[in-house]
Protein backbone atom coordinates (compact mmCIF):
# COMPACT_ATOMS: atom_id res chain seq x y z
CA UNK A 1 0.00 0.00 0.00
CA UNK A 2 1.10 3.40 -0.60
CA UNK A 3 0.33 6.86 0.63
CA UNK A 4 -1.04 8.76 -2.43
CA UNK A 5 -0.02 12.47 -1.27
CA UNK A 6 2.20 13.75 -3.47
CA UNK A 7 3.56 17.20 -3.83
CA UNK A 8 5.11 18.66 -7.04
CA UNK A 9 7.68 21.49 -6.63
CA UNK A 10 5.86 24.83 -6.63
CA UNK A 11 6.99 26.76 -10.10
CA UNK A 12 8.76 30.28 -8.85
CA UNK A 13 8.77 32.43 -12.31
CA UNK A 14 7.44 35.93 -12.95
CA UNK A 15 4.86 34.70 -16.13
CA UNK A 16 3.85 31.68 -14.11
CA UNK A 17 0.36 32.04 -12.60
CA UNK A 18 0.06 28.43 -11.47
CA UNK A 19 0.45 28.72 -8.17
CA UNK A 20 -2.39 31.39 -7.43
CA UNK A 21 -4.40 28.38 -8.83
CA UNK A 22 -7.64 27.64 -6.27
CA UNK A 23 -10.36 24.97 -5.87
CA UNK A 24 -13.00 27.34 -6.39
CA UNK A 25 -15.61 25.08 -5.22
CA UNK A 26 -13.83 25.05 -2.17
CA UNK A 27 -13.47 28.58 -1.80
CA UNK A 28 -16.89 29.29 -2.49
CA UNK A 29 -17.67 26.77 0.13
CA UNK A 30 -15.48 28.16 2.70
CA UNK A 31 -16.62 32.05 2.14
CA UNK A 32 -20.25 31.28 1.90
CA UNK A 33 -20.29 29.60 5.34
CA UNK A 34 -18.11 31.96 6.32
CA UNK A 35 -20.65 34.71 5.79
CA UNK A 36 -23.09 33.34 7.21
CA UNK A 37 -22.11 31.91 9.99
CA UNK A 38 -19.75 35.14 10.93
CA UNK A 39 -22.97 37.16 10.48
CA UNK A 40 -25.58 35.17 12.32
CA UNK A 41 -23.44 34.59 15.31
CA UNK A 42 -23.43 38.96 15.90
CA UNK A 43 -27.12 38.15 15.69
CA UNK A 44 -27.12 40.40 12.36
CA UNK A 45 -29.73 39.51 10.03
CA UNK A 46 -28.65 41.72 6.65
CA UNK A 47 -25.58 42.15 4.43
CA UNK A 48 -24.78 45.98 3.27
CA UNK A 49 -22.54 46.64 0.75
CA UNK A 50 -21.85 48.83 -1.91
CA UNK A 51 -21.99 47.53 -5.66
CA UNK A 52 -19.65 49.71 -8.00
CA UNK A 53 -19.93 47.90 -10.90
CA UNK A 54 -16.62 46.03 -10.43
CA UNK A 55 -15.78 42.53 -9.96
CA UNK A 56 -14.73 42.94 -6.83
CA UNK A 57 -18.05 43.99 -5.66
CA UNK A 58 -19.77 41.38 -8.22
CA UNK A 59 -18.05 38.61 -5.81
CA UNK A 60 -19.22 40.06 -2.86
CA UNK A 61 -22.52 40.10 -3.47
CA UNK A 62 -23.05 36.62 -5.32
CA UNK A 63 -21.20 35.12 -2.37
CA UNK A 64 -23.32 37.26 0.23
CA UNK A 65 -26.80 36.47 -1.67
CA UNK A 66 -26.02 32.46 -1.76
CA UNK A 67 -24.90 32.83 2.18
CA UNK A 68 -28.27 35.09 3.35
CA UNK A 69 -31.11 35.12 0.81
CA UNK A 70 -30.89 37.68 -2.15
CA UNK A 71 -33.64 39.18 -0.21
CA UNK A 72 -31.33 40.08 2.97
CA UNK A 73 -28.43 41.56 0.69
CA UNK A 74 -28.69 45.78 0.27
CA UNK A 75 -26.33 46.75 -2.89
CA UNK A 76 -25.38 50.72 -2.96
CA UNK A 77 -24.48 52.06 -5.45
CA UNK A 78 -23.39 55.53 -4.69
CA UNK A 79 -22.03 57.72 -7.99
CA UNK A 80 -20.27 60.82 -7.85
CA UNK A 81 -20.73 63.02 -10.98
CA UNK A 82 -17.38 62.02 -12.56
CA UNK A 83 -18.18 58.19 -12.45
CA UNK A 84 -17.65 56.18 -15.33
CA UNK A 85 -20.70 55.98 -17.56
CA UNK A 86 -20.98 52.50 -17.80
CA UNK A 87 -20.62 51.63 -13.74
CA UNK A 88 -24.39 52.12 -13.35
CA UNK A 89 -25.18 49.51 -16.01
CA UNK A 90 -22.71 46.90 -14.50
CA UNK A 91 -23.90 47.34 -10.90
CA UNK A 92 -27.55 46.85 -12.41
CA UNK A 93 -26.32 43.49 -14.49
CA UNK A 94 -24.94 42.51 -11.16
CA UNK A 95 -27.65 43.32 -9.01
CA UNK A 96 -30.07 41.60 -11.56
CA UNK A 97 -27.98 38.55 -11.70
CA UNK A 98 -27.70 37.83 -8.49
CA UNK A 99 -31.04 38.66 -6.91
CA UNK A 100 -30.01 41.67 -4.99
CA UNK A 101 -31.31 44.83 -4.31
CA UNK A 102 -29.59 47.46 -5.40
CA UNK A 103 -30.43 51.27 -4.58
CA UNK A 104 -28.93 54.62 -5.98
CA UNK A 105 -27.76 57.16 -3.21
CA UNK A 106 -25.38 59.56 -5.31
CA UNK A 107 -23.05 60.98 -3.42
CA UNK A 108 -22.09 64.55 -5.42
CA UNK A 109 -24.39 67.05 -3.26
CA UNK A 110 -22.30 66.20 0.19
CA UNK A 111 -18.97 65.67 -1.81
CA UNK A 112 -19.32 69.06 -3.84
CA UNK A 113 -20.61 71.01 -0.58
CA UNK A 114 -17.91 70.05 1.41
CA UNK A 115 -15.24 71.08 -1.18
CA UNK A 116 -17.31 74.36 -2.14
CA UNK A 117 -14.69 77.47 -1.92
CA UNK A 118 -11.77 75.09 -1.41
CA UNK A 119 -8.90 75.48 -3.58
CA UNK A 120 -6.41 72.80 -5.48
CA UNK A 121 -7.82 69.90 -4.11
CA UNK A 122 -5.61 66.92 -4.73
CA UNK A 123 -7.52 64.52 -6.52
CA UNK A 124 -6.21 61.51 -4.17
CA UNK A 125 -7.79 63.77 -0.88
CA UNK A 126 -11.02 63.92 -3.10
CA UNK A 127 -11.10 60.14 -3.96
CA UNK A 128 -10.16 60.09 0.17
CA UNK A 129 -13.16 61.68 0.89
CA UNK A 130 -15.63 59.82 -1.82
CA UNK A 131 -14.55 56.39 -0.29
CA UNK A 132 -15.63 57.42 2.97
CA UNK A 133 -18.60 58.98 2.05
CA UNK A 134 -19.77 55.96 0.74
CA UNK A 135 -18.74 53.51 3.96
CA UNK A 136 -21.00 56.01 5.85
CA UNK A 137 -24.08 55.89 3.89
CA UNK A 138 -23.26 52.27 3.60
CA UNK A 139 -23.36 52.04 7.56
CA UNK A 140 -26.09 54.14 8.00
CA UNK A 141 -28.05 51.51 5.76
CA UNK A 142 -26.86 49.04 7.37
CA UNK A 143 -29.11 50.29 11.01
CA UNK A 144 -30.53 48.14 12.58
CA UNK A 145 -29.48 44.80 11.98
CA UNK A 146 -27.38 44.14 9.06
CA UNK A 147 -23.45 44.68 8.77
CA UNK A 148 -21.37 46.29 5.95
CA UNK A 149 -19.22 43.96 4.45
CA UNK A 150 -15.77 45.27 2.98
CA UNK A 151 -14.60 44.28 -0.79
CA UNK A 152 -11.02 44.91 -0.75
CA UNK A 153 -8.80 42.08 -2.26
CA UNK A 154 -5.47 40.48 -0.83
CA UNK A 155 -3.71 42.15 -3.33
CA UNK A 156 -4.98 45.46 -2.45
CA UNK A 157 -4.60 45.09 1.56
CA UNK A 158 -0.72 44.50 1.11
CA UNK A 159 0.06 46.94 -1.37
CA UNK A 160 -2.74 49.23 0.63
CA UNK A 161 -4.40 50.53 -2.42
CA UNK A 162 -7.37 51.74 -0.77
CA UNK A 163 -8.74 54.11 1.74
CA UNK A 164 -8.51 53.72 5.82
CA UNK A 165 -11.99 54.04 6.76
CA UNK A 166 -13.38 53.80 3.47
CA UNK A 167 -13.54 51.27 1.18
CA UNK A 168 -11.14 49.14 3.81
CA UNK A 169 -14.03 49.90 6.42
CA UNK A 170 -15.71 46.48 7.18
CA UNK A 171 -17.49 44.21 9.82
CA UNK A 172 -16.91 41.35 7.38
CA UNK A 173 -14.50 40.88 4.58
CA UNK A 174 -15.15 37.48 2.19
CA UNK A 175 -12.37 38.21 -0.27
CA UNK A 176 -9.49 39.97 1.69
CA UNK A 177 -7.65 36.62 1.47
CA UNK A 178 -7.52 36.11 -2.36
CA UNK A 179 -5.43 38.00 -4.88
CA UNK A 180 -7.06 39.75 -7.57
CA UNK A 181 -5.88 36.95 -9.95
CA UNK A 182 -7.61 34.23 -7.68
CA UNK A 183 -10.46 36.46 -7.23
CA UNK A 184 -10.93 37.00 -11.12
CA UNK A 185 -11.03 33.17 -11.44
CA UNK A 186 -13.95 33.05 -8.90
CA UNK A 187 -15.53 35.20 -10.41
CA UNK A 188 -15.52 33.32 -13.34
CA UNK A 189 -16.94 30.37 -11.39
CA UNK A 190 -19.58 32.58 -9.75
CA UNK A 191 -21.21 33.93 -12.93
CA UNK A 192 -20.44 37.62 -12.75
CA UNK A 193 -21.68 39.27 -15.92
CA UNK A 194 -18.86 38.83 -18.35
CA UNK A 195 -18.55 42.48 -19.06
CA UNK A 196 -18.08 43.23 -15.32
CA UNK A 197 -14.97 40.26 -15.76
CA UNK A 198 -13.65 42.02 -18.70
CA UNK A 199 -13.49 46.01 -18.05
CA UNK A 200 -10.22 46.93 -16.64
CA UNK A 201 -10.27 47.20 -12.70
CA UNK A 202 -10.61 50.73 -11.92
CA UNK A 203 -11.58 52.93 -8.61
CA UNK A 204 -13.29 54.86 -10.50
CA UNK A 205 -12.39 58.31 -8.44
CA UNK A 206 -11.62 60.29 -11.53
CA UNK A 207 -12.41 59.60 -14.94
CA UNK A 208 -9.86 57.51 -16.21
CA UNK A 209 -8.14 55.49 -13.50
CA UNK A 210 -7.42 52.57 -13.50
CA UNK A 211 -6.13 50.37 -10.41
CA UNK A 212 -3.00 49.03 -13.19
CA UNK A 213 -2.46 52.91 -14.75
CA UNK A 214 -1.99 54.07 -11.25
CA UNK A 215 -0.09 51.49 -9.84
CA UNK A 216 2.40 51.00 -12.19
CA UNK A 217 2.51 47.67 -12.69
CA UNK A 218 -0.45 44.42 -13.41
CA UNK A 219 -2.37 42.73 -10.78
CA UNK A 220 -1.02 39.35 -12.70
CA UNK A 221 2.49 40.88 -11.89
CA UNK A 222 2.07 42.07 -8.72
CA UNK A 223 0.10 38.65 -7.59
CA UNK A 224 2.89 35.82 -8.50
CA UNK A 225 5.38 38.03 -6.80
CA UNK A 226 3.13 38.86 -3.36
CA UNK A 227 2.11 35.11 -3.56
CA UNK A 228 5.54 33.65 -3.03
CA UNK A 229 6.70 36.71 -1.14
CA UNK A 230 3.93 36.58 1.36
CA UNK A 231 2.55 33.36 1.05
CA UNK A 232 5.69 31.30 0.72
CA UNK A 233 7.76 33.93 2.30
CA UNK A 234 10.53 33.40 -0.12
CA UNK A 235 13.50 35.83 0.38
CA UNK A 236 13.55 38.68 -1.86
CA UNK A 237 17.32 37.75 -3.24
CA UNK A 238 15.55 34.62 -4.28
CA UNK A 239 12.97 36.29 -5.99
CA UNK A 240 15.09 38.25 -7.81
CA UNK A 241 17.37 35.35 -8.62
CA UNK A 242 14.17 33.44 -10.20
CA UNK A 243 13.48 36.28 -12.38
CA UNK A 244 11.47 38.81 -10.78
CA UNK A 245 12.36 42.19 -11.89
CA UNK A 246 14.55 44.01 -8.76
CA UNK A 247 12.73 47.68 -9.16
CA UNK A 248 9.23 45.86 -8.88
CA UNK A 249 9.92 43.95 -6.38
CA UNK A 250 11.54 46.89 -4.05
CA UNK A 251 8.58 49.15 -5.04
CA UNK A 252 5.93 46.48 -3.65
CA UNK A 253 7.86 45.67 -0.98
CA UNK A 254 7.98 49.43 0.15
CA UNK A 255 4.31 49.82 -0.44
CA UNK A 256 3.27 47.15 2.01
CA UNK A 257 5.78 48.24 4.49
CA UNK A 258 4.83 51.73 4.07
CA UNK A 259 0.77 51.20 4.36
CA UNK A 260 1.05 48.36 7.10
CA UNK A 261 -0.95 51.15 9.20
CA UNK A 262 -4.05 50.36 7.26
CA UNK A 263 -4.23 47.23 7.88
CA UNK A 264 -4.16 47.47 11.72
CA UNK A 265 -6.45 48.87 14.50
CA UNK A 266 -5.49 52.25 15.71
CA UNK A 267 -2.59 52.72 18.36
CA UNK A 268 -3.56 53.21 21.96
CA UNK A 269 -1.27 54.40 24.13
CA UNK A 270 -0.70 51.93 26.94
CA UNK A 271 -0.61 53.32 30.45
CA UNK A 272 -2.26 51.06 32.36
CA UNK A 273 -2.03 46.99 33.87
CA UNK A 274 -3.91 46.29 31.11
CA UNK A 275 -5.06 47.70 28.39
CA UNK A 276 -7.56 47.13 25.15
CA UNK A 277 -5.80 46.06 22.22
CA UNK A 278 -2.58 45.25 23.94
CA UNK A 279 -3.02 42.52 26.61
CA UNK A 280 -6.83 42.56 26.93
CA UNK A 281 -7.32 39.42 24.14
CA UNK A 282 -10.89 38.09 23.53
CA UNK A 283 -11.76 36.98 20.39
CA UNK A 284 -14.08 38.67 18.83
CA UNK A 285 -16.72 35.48 18.46
CA UNK A 286 -16.30 35.61 22.06
CA UNK A 287 -20.48 34.40 22.41
CA UNK A 288 -22.93 34.51 25.23
CA UNK A 289 -23.45 31.33 27.30
CA UNK B 1 -17.58 -2.71 18.77
CA UNK B 2 -18.72 0.84 16.86
CA UNK B 3 -17.41 4.27 18.17
CA UNK B 4 -18.64 8.21 16.94
CA UNK B 5 -17.14 11.24 16.24
CA UNK B 6 -19.34 14.19 17.01
CA UNK B 7 -18.08 16.30 14.56
CA UNK B 8 -19.39 19.62 15.92
CA UNK B 9 -19.01 23.58 16.49
CA UNK B 10 -18.49 24.55 19.70
CA UNK B 11 -19.51 27.87 20.89
CA UNK B 12 -16.76 30.17 21.70
CA UNK B 13 -16.59 30.39 25.48
CA UNK B 14 -20.05 29.33 26.20
CA UNK B 15 -19.56 26.43 28.40
CA UNK B 16 -23.28 26.23 29.33
CA UNK B 17 -24.50 26.47 25.79
CA UNK B 18 -21.48 23.30 24.79
CA UNK B 19 -22.64 21.68 27.29
CA UNK B 20 -26.18 21.59 25.88
CA UNK B 21 -24.91 20.56 22.56
CA UNK B 22 -22.70 17.59 24.11
CA UNK B 23 -25.55 16.01 25.77
CA UNK B 24 -27.42 16.52 22.15
CA UNK B 25 -24.91 14.51 20.35
CA UNK B 26 -24.08 12.05 23.04
CA UNK B 27 -27.85 11.43 22.79
CA UNK B 28 -27.27 10.61 19.00
CA UNK B 29 -24.42 9.03 19.59
CA UNK B 30 -26.15 6.35 21.94
CA UNK B 31 -29.24 6.19 19.34
CA UNK B 32 -26.08 5.29 16.68
CA UNK B 33 -25.35 2.28 18.99
CA UNK B 34 -21.79 3.57 20.07
CA UNK B 35 -19.72 2.37 22.71
CA UNK B 36 -17.28 5.71 22.64
CA UNK B 37 -18.29 9.10 21.58
CA UNK B 38 -15.08 11.02 20.83
CA UNK B 39 -15.20 15.28 21.04
CA UNK B 40 -13.22 17.11 19.17
CA UNK B 41 -10.23 19.72 20.81
CA UNK B 42 -11.58 21.98 23.49
CA UNK B 43 -15.19 21.14 22.63
CA UNK B 44 -16.92 21.96 25.83
CA UNK B 45 -14.78 25.69 25.57
CA UNK B 46 -14.20 26.50 21.70
CA UNK B 47 -10.78 27.02 20.35
CA UNK B 48 -9.54 30.38 20.07
CA UNK B 49 -10.06 31.40 23.63
CA UNK B 50 -7.33 34.06 24.41
CA UNK B 51 -8.08 35.21 27.71
CA UNK B 52 -10.95 33.55 27.67
CA UNK B 53 -9.31 30.58 28.78
CA UNK B 54 -8.89 31.67 32.52
CA UNK B 55 -12.33 32.46 31.96
CA UNK B 56 -13.61 28.98 31.38
CA UNK B 57 -10.87 27.09 33.39
CA UNK B 58 -12.43 24.54 35.51
CA UNK B 59 -10.97 21.46 37.61
CA UNK B 60 -11.14 18.13 36.07
CA UNK B 61 -13.17 17.04 38.95
CA UNK B 62 -15.12 20.45 38.96
CA UNK B 63 -18.90 19.75 39.52
CA UNK B 64 -19.82 22.07 35.86
CA UNK B 65 -18.22 18.73 34.35
CA UNK B 66 -21.14 16.36 36.15
CA UNK B 67 -23.31 16.41 33.39
CA UNK B 68 -20.59 14.57 31.39
CA UNK B 69 -19.31 11.99 34.15
CA UNK B 70 -23.36 11.66 34.49
CA UNK B 71 -23.76 11.01 30.84
CA UNK B 72 -20.97 8.41 30.50
CA UNK B 73 -22.89 5.57 32.50
CA UNK B 74 -24.45 4.69 29.19
CA UNK B 75 -21.80 5.61 26.54
CA UNK B 76 -18.07 6.34 27.34
CA UNK B 77 -17.09 10.03 26.17
CA UNK B 78 -13.95 12.09 25.65
CA UNK B 79 -14.56 15.82 25.99
CA UNK B 80 -12.26 18.69 25.86
CA UNK B 81 -11.69 21.32 28.34
CA UNK B 82 -9.71 23.52 29.94
CA UNK B 83 -8.00 22.63 33.14
CA UNK B 84 -7.07 24.45 35.90
CA UNK B 85 -4.45 22.28 37.79
CA UNK B 86 -4.32 22.47 41.61
CA UNK B 87 -1.30 24.83 41.13
CA UNK B 88 -3.29 26.94 38.88
CA UNK B 89 -1.62 26.62 35.74
CA UNK B 90 -4.00 26.03 32.47
CA UNK B 91 -4.12 23.01 30.06
CA UNK B 92 -5.62 22.23 26.99
CA UNK B 93 -6.99 18.48 28.55
CA UNK B 94 -9.14 15.88 26.82
CA UNK B 95 -10.84 13.65 29.23
CA UNK B 96 -12.18 9.93 29.37
CA UNK B 97 -15.47 9.50 30.84
CA UNK B 98 -16.83 5.74 31.62
CA UNK B 99 -19.19 4.40 33.85
CA UNK B 100 -20.19 7.89 35.31
CA UNK B 101 -16.79 9.17 36.25
CA UNK B 102 -13.67 10.67 34.88
CA UNK B 103 -11.24 7.58 34.04
CA UNK B 104 -7.97 9.80 32.56
CA UNK B 105 -7.33 12.99 31.39
CA UNK B 106 -4.89 13.91 29.09
CA UNK B 107 -2.96 17.57 28.87
CA UNK B 108 -1.96 18.58 25.57
CA UNK B 109 1.78 18.83 25.86
CA UNK B 110 3.02 20.13 22.32
CA UNK B 111 1.43 23.85 22.29
CA UNK B 112 1.56 25.67 18.68
CA UNK B 113 2.71 29.15 18.93
CA UNK B 114 3.22 29.47 15.24
CA UNK B 115 1.40 30.95 12.35
CA UNK B 116 -2.09 31.63 13.46
CA UNK B 117 -1.74 29.32 16.93
CA UNK B 118 -0.86 30.94 19.77
CA UNK B 119 -1.28 28.23 22.51
CA UNK B 120 2.23 28.86 24.55
CA UNK B 121 0.66 32.37 25.79
CA UNK B 122 -2.85 30.93 27.49
CA UNK B 123 -1.23 27.41 28.61
CA UNK B 124 1.25 25.41 29.77
CA UNK B 125 2.41 21.97 28.46
CA UNK B 126 1.29 18.87 29.50
CA UNK B 127 4.12 16.48 30.90
CA UNK B 128 3.09 12.91 29.73
CA UNK B 129 1.95 10.35 27.38
CA UNK B 130 0.07 7.60 29.25
CA UNK B 131 -2.19 4.75 28.09
CA UNK B 132 -5.42 4.04 29.39
CA UNK B 133 -8.17 0.88 28.69
CA UNK B 134 -11.05 2.13 27.03
CA UNK B 135 -13.96 0.45 25.89
CA UNK B 136 -12.05 0.05 22.73
CA UNK B 137 -9.07 -1.09 24.46
CA UNK B 138 -5.65 0.30 25.42
CA UNK B 139 -5.57 3.42 24.19
CA UNK B 140 -3.61 7.31 24.20
CA UNK B 141 -5.01 10.49 23.66
CA UNK B 142 -3.09 13.17 21.34
CA UNK B 143 -4.55 16.18 21.11
CA UNK B 144 -4.12 18.39 17.95
CA UNK B 145 -0.65 19.05 17.26
CA UNK B 146 -0.01 16.57 19.66
CA UNK B 147 -0.34 14.14 16.75
CA UNK B 148 2.12 16.09 14.59
CA UNK B 149 4.92 14.69 16.93
CA UNK B 150 5.98 11.76 15.42
CA UNK B 151 7.19 10.61 19.22
CA UNK B 152 3.45 10.85 19.93
CA UNK B 153 1.96 8.29 18.77
CA UNK B 154 5.06 5.89 18.97
CA UNK B 155 4.98 6.20 22.18
CA UNK B 156 1.78 5.05 22.91
CA UNK B 157 1.91 2.33 20.19
CA UNK B 158 4.81 1.32 22.33
CA UNK B 159 3.36 1.02 25.66
CA UNK B 160 0.33 -1.07 24.23
CA UNK B 161 -2.33 1.26 22.75
CA UNK B 162 -4.50 0.02 19.82
CA UNK B 163 -6.20 3.05 19.73
CA UNK B 164 -5.10 6.79 18.88
CA UNK B 165 -7.78 9.14 19.84
CA UNK B 166 -6.66 12.51 17.64
CA UNK B 167 -8.87 15.18 19.40
CA UNK B 168 -8.35 18.18 17.07
CA UNK B 169 -9.47 21.57 16.15
CA UNK B 170 -7.76 21.93 12.90
CA UNK B 171 -8.39 24.87 10.97
CA UNK B 172 -9.01 25.04 6.85
CA UNK B 173 -5.58 27.14 4.87
CA UNK B 174 -3.57 26.52 2.32
CA UNK B 175 -6.03 26.98 -0.80
CA UNK B 176 -3.76 27.86 -3.62
CA UNK B 177 -1.47 25.78 -5.71
CA UNK B 178 -4.32 23.80 -7.47
CA UNK B 179 -5.03 21.25 -4.87
CA UNK B 180 -7.21 20.41 -2.11
CA UNK B 181 -6.69 21.84 1.49
CA UNK B 182 -3.23 22.03 2.32
CA UNK B 183 -4.13 21.07 5.94
CA UNK B 184 -6.72 18.47 4.81
CA UNK B 185 -4.04 16.87 2.99
CA UNK B 186 -1.12 16.87 5.51
CA UNK B 187 -3.36 15.60 8.14
CA UNK B 188 -4.60 12.25 5.78
CA UNK B 189 -1.06 12.00 5.48
CA UNK B 190 -0.12 11.14 8.86
CA UNK B 191 -3.44 9.45 10.17
CA UNK B 192 -2.74 6.84 7.28
CA UNK B 193 0.57 6.95 7.61
CA UNK B 194 0.92 6.64 12.01
CA UNK B 195 -2.49 3.61 11.82
CA UNK B 196 -0.72 2.01 9.24
CA UNK B 197 3.00 1.73 10.79
CA UNK B 198 2.21 1.16 13.91
CA UNK B 199 -0.70 -1.08 13.48
CA UNK B 200 -2.96 1.31 15.60
CA UNK B 201 -6.57 2.55 14.91
CA UNK B 202 -5.98 6.40 14.13
CA UNK B 203 -9.43 8.13 15.36
CA UNK B 204 -9.25 12.09 13.95
CA UNK B 205 -12.07 13.84 15.35
CA UNK B 206 -11.91 17.53 14.09
CA UNK B 207 -14.51 20.25 14.89
CA UNK B 208 -16.26 22.43 12.11
CA UNK B 209 -17.66 25.91 12.16
CA UNK B 210 -15.92 29.48 12.32
CA UNK B 211 -13.92 31.10 15.25
CA UNK B 212 -13.09 35.24 14.56
CA UNK B 213 -12.75 33.66 11.05
CA UNK B 214 -11.06 31.03 10.63
CA UNK B 215 -12.98 27.79 9.53
CA UNK B 216 -12.32 24.46 10.78
CA UNK B 217 -12.15 22.57 8.62
CA UNK B 218 -13.77 18.87 9.84
CA UNK B 219 -12.91 15.68 7.70
CA UNK B 220 -12.72 13.51 10.84
CA UNK B 221 -12.17 9.75 9.69
CA UNK B 222 -10.96 6.29 11.52
CA UNK B 223 -7.95 4.89 9.70
CA UNK B 224 -7.82 1.02 10.70
CA UNK B 225 -4.28 -0.73 11.83
CA UNK B 226 -3.76 -1.69 7.74
CA UNK B 227 -4.17 1.86 7.09
CA UNK B 228 -7.95 1.83 5.43
CA UNK B 229 -10.05 4.20 5.80
CA UNK B 230 -12.88 3.07 7.35
CA UNK B 231 -14.77 6.32 7.87
CA UNK B 232 -14.67 9.61 7.18
CA UNK B 233 -16.79 12.82 7.50
CA UNK B 234 -17.63 15.87 5.07
CA UNK B 235 -15.69 18.96 5.20
CA UNK B 236 -17.08 22.24 6.83
CA UNK B 237 -20.25 20.64 8.09
CA UNK B 238 -21.46 19.17 11.24
CA UNK B 239 -21.96 14.90 11.21
CA UNK B 240 -22.18 12.76 13.36
CA UNK B 241 -19.21 9.60 11.75
CA UNK B 242 -19.84 6.13 13.18
CA UNK B 243 -17.33 3.59 12.29
CA UNK B 244 -16.20 0.31 13.23
CA UNK B 245 -13.35 -0.81 15.58
CA UNK B 246 -12.67 -4.11 15.39
CA UNK B 247 -9.40 -5.56 17.85
CA UNK B 248 -9.67 -8.59 15.84
CA UNK B 249 -7.73 -6.86 12.81
CA UNK B 250 -5.79 -5.16 15.05
CA UNK B 251 -4.31 -8.79 15.92
CA UNK B 252 -4.69 -10.02 12.74
CA UNK B 253 -2.61 -7.45 11.21
CA UNK B 254 0.02 -7.07 13.60
CA UNK B 255 0.67 -11.16 12.35
CA UNK B 256 0.74 -9.88 9.05
CA UNK B 257 2.77 -6.83 9.67
CA UNK B 258 4.81 -7.17 13.19
CA UNK B 259 6.50 -3.94 13.21
CA UNK B 260 5.78 -3.47 16.85
CA UNK B 261 6.80 -6.60 17.62
CA UNK B 262 10.13 -6.56 16.29
CA UNK B 263 10.57 -2.44 17.38
CA UNK B 264 13.28 -1.70 19.56
CA UNK B 265 12.14 1.07 21.90
CA UNK B 266 15.25 -0.24 23.94
CA UNK B 267 17.06 0.89 21.21
CA UNK B 268 15.30 4.52 21.12
CA UNK B 269 15.95 4.75 24.94
CA UNK B 270 19.82 4.05 24.54
CA UNK B 271 20.31 6.37 21.43
CA UNK B 272 18.31 9.30 23.13
CA UNK B 273 19.92 8.64 26.72
CA UNK B 274 23.38 9.04 25.02
CA UNK B 275 22.56 11.91 23.33
CA UNK B 276 21.49 13.89 26.37
CA UNK B 277 24.71 12.82 27.87
CA UNK B 278 22.36 9.81 30.49
CA UNK B 279 24.56 7.35 31.35
CA UNK B 280 22.47 3.90 31.11
CA UNK B 281 23.64 0.66 32.76
CA UNK B 282 21.97 -2.78 32.28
Amino acid sequence: MTLDVERRAIPMAPGDLTPLRIDEVLVRKMLVSFLREETLKTGAKRLVLGVSGGVDSAVVAALAAEALGPENILGLFTPYRTTAGRSKADAEDVARTFGIRLEEVPITAQVDAYFTGKMNVDRVRMGNKMARERKSIEYDRSWPDGLVLGTSNKTELLLGYGTQFGDLACALNPVGDLYKTQLRELAAHLGVPKGVLAKPPSADLWEGQTDEGELGFTYEQADVLLYHLVDRRVRPADLVAAGFDAALLAKIRERIRRNHFKRVMPLIAKVSLRTVGHDFLYPRDWEAD
Amino acid sequence: MKIAIAQCAPALGAMKRNLEMHREWIGKARAADAKIVVFPELSLTGYHLKDLAADVACAADDPILEPIAHASRDIDITAGFVERSNDAKLHIAQGYWSGGTLRHVHRKVYLPTYGIFDDGRYFGPGERFETFESAVGTAGIAICEDLWHVSVPYLYAAGGASVVFAPADSPGRGVAEGGDLGTAASCRMMDRFYAQYLTVYVVFANRVGLEDGIAFWGGSEVIGPDGTVIARAKEFEPELLVAEIDLELVARERVRNPLLRDERPDLVFRALAERMGVRVTE
